[in-house]
């Protein structure tokens, strides 16, 4: 297992990560960033909307729009919001809310506090898969007006869609149900529940003391701010770097000897270095931010085959199309990442990701399709090849990280 | 719920076992996919299949068919 380091200053000044990859207690957070104070929740919604913050969870949701429908569905029910921080970042390939709630946990608690308080709840959790132990003695450290309880998530793909988190911290099992009405109406316990990225509450804590026009210095003016990225660079510890929106990818991924750039993780979607060259760190395909570089002499059909077997391995395998779909479009890629005949398994391949694109309690099935979409496109080419027998790979060493794979 | 309110189908998918039963009362409507889970045409239900499209939602065994006012918030 590589570790994650921090280069926190290398894009900008740090916002989130606490420099020198330290982690930051209490004392020396509010040495840095200054005391919480709270304001009145109405004049924090407005800064929020003023600072266009969107989620960071990978579905890049105005925040200002989340916390108004759960405070709306509170006032229409009669019912406190829980609000919950998700932490579960179950993508293998991200690393950045484990790496954030490592060094500035007292950044995303002071965010958790807020939301809290801009949609009046009644009841605060936080969830993660690791570190649990460790968030809790941050959490004894403070003095909340609202007391939060840490969350420990199993291990898996989809432990973080809200659904399913709202399910388990419910009581029930952490699957996915069906969204209407959503969990921002009715979640856990089927109260209104805001479900917010741990990144997300961070920027919001740094959005209340600094305000809007401080937030909206970096980043572009439709997608204001910064965020954080896990970058994976062949040869190359895995990093946790900040970086406004904007940035040209370039700059954060050396693109030479590079074939194909993966950008937003496993739901996300392949493109070519070429045009990997031309492109900026858009929230609008960035997922919850990572970037994967395919170096030349690897083959990212087979990359991808390990992936989409990971995927529908992880499917709930509640909804009948994700779980007819996934393991046949898995096993399709299999053949299609062997070099040799493929006879009309480039057709099904598509049909199926036809039938199950839109077809599912949570987006599982559509980010597979994503993927599934962008590798016959973007390896066209290496498909190919293969269908005549060859593969232009000199590398077979597995390179994207995939949890308890088999061998 | 409002009769006037263009109403869609809606299928949870959680609870769908592929009984069938939806598509032979709408055939307009729904088809079934190759594994037998149905394929619904995403418009607005016309106010002549209504009632049929009622009976779709109470006769599916696992109530998995609903009906949804259009335009509902994900």
């Amino acid at each position: 297992m590589t570790t994650t380091t921090t280069f926190t200053d290398v894009y900008m000044s740090p916002r989130l990560l606490a420099p020198g990859g330290t982690a930051a207690d209490l004392s020396t957070h509010e040495l840095r960033y200054g005391p919480l104070s709270y304001g009145d929740p109405d004049t924090l919604l407005r800064t929020v909307a003023e600072s266009g913050l969107t989620g960071r969870g990978g579905a890049a949701f105005p925040t200002y729009r989340k916390l108004v429908a759960v405070a709306d569905a509170s006032r229409r029910t009669g019912r406190a919001p829980v609000v919950v921080a998700n932490g579960a970042e179950g993508e293998p390939a991200s690393r950045k809310d484990k790496t954030l709630l490592r060094l500035s946990p007292h950044l995303v608690l002071d965010g958790l506090q807020l939301a809290a308080r801009a949609v009046g709840a009644g009841e605060a959790h936080l969830a993660v898969e690791d570190g649990a132990s460790y968030l809790e003695s941050a959490l004894a450290q403070r003095n909340d007006p609202l007391p939060v309880q840490v969350i420990r998530l199993p291990k898996r793909f989809l432990s973080g869609q809200a659904s399913a988190l709202a399910q388990y911290v419910s009581g029930n099992a952490p699957l996915p149900r069906h969204q209407h009405p959503p969990v921002r109406e009715r979640g856990v316990r089927k109260a209104p529940t805001l479900v917010q990225n741990v990144e997300t509450l961070a920027h919001l804590a740094l959005v209340a003391r600094y305000g809007a026009d401080w937030f909206r210095s970096a980043g572009t003016p439709t997608q204001p701010g910064s965020t954080l990225c896990t970058l994976h660079v062949p040869g190359r510890e895995v990093r946790v770097v900040e970086a406004p929106f904007g940035l040209p990818l370039n700059r954060l991924l050396p693109l030479e000897g590079t074939s194909a750039v993966l950008v937003g993780g496993y739901h996300g979607t392949w493109i070519p270095a070429a045009e990997a060259a031309q492109r900026t760190l858009d929230a609008g395909d960035l997922g919850a931010g990572v970037l994967a570089a395919l170096p030349t002499d690897r083959c990212g059909v087979t990359e991808t085959a390990r992936v989409l077997r990971y995927l529908a391995l992880q499917s709930a395998g509640q909804c009948g199309p994700c779980l007819n779909g996934l393991p046949r479009i898995a096993s399709a890629f299999q053949t299609l990442a062997t070099p040799g005949p493929q006879a009309n398994t480039r057709q099904d391949v598509a049909r199926w990701s036809g039938l199950v694109e839109g077809r599912g309690a949570c987006h599982h099935p559509d980010g597979t399709v994503r993927l599934v979409r962008s590798a016959l496109t973007t390896f066209a080419a290496e498909l190919d090849t293969h269908a005549r027998g060859l593969c232009t790979a000199s590398d077979a060493t597995p390179l994207l990280p995939i949890p308890n794979e088999a061998h | 719920m409002d009769q006037k309110t263009p109403q869609k189908i809606d299928i949870d998918w959680t609870a769908c076992q592929g009984h069938g039963l939806c598509a032979e009362l709408l055939p307009d409507h729904i088809t079934l996919d190759e594994w037998g889970y149905p394929l619904v045409d995403g418009g607005s239900i016309p106010p002549r299949i209504l009632k049929r499209a009622r009976r779709a939602a109470s006769d599916c065994p696992v109530l998995a068919l609903k009906l949804t006012a259009r335009g509902a918030p994900l």
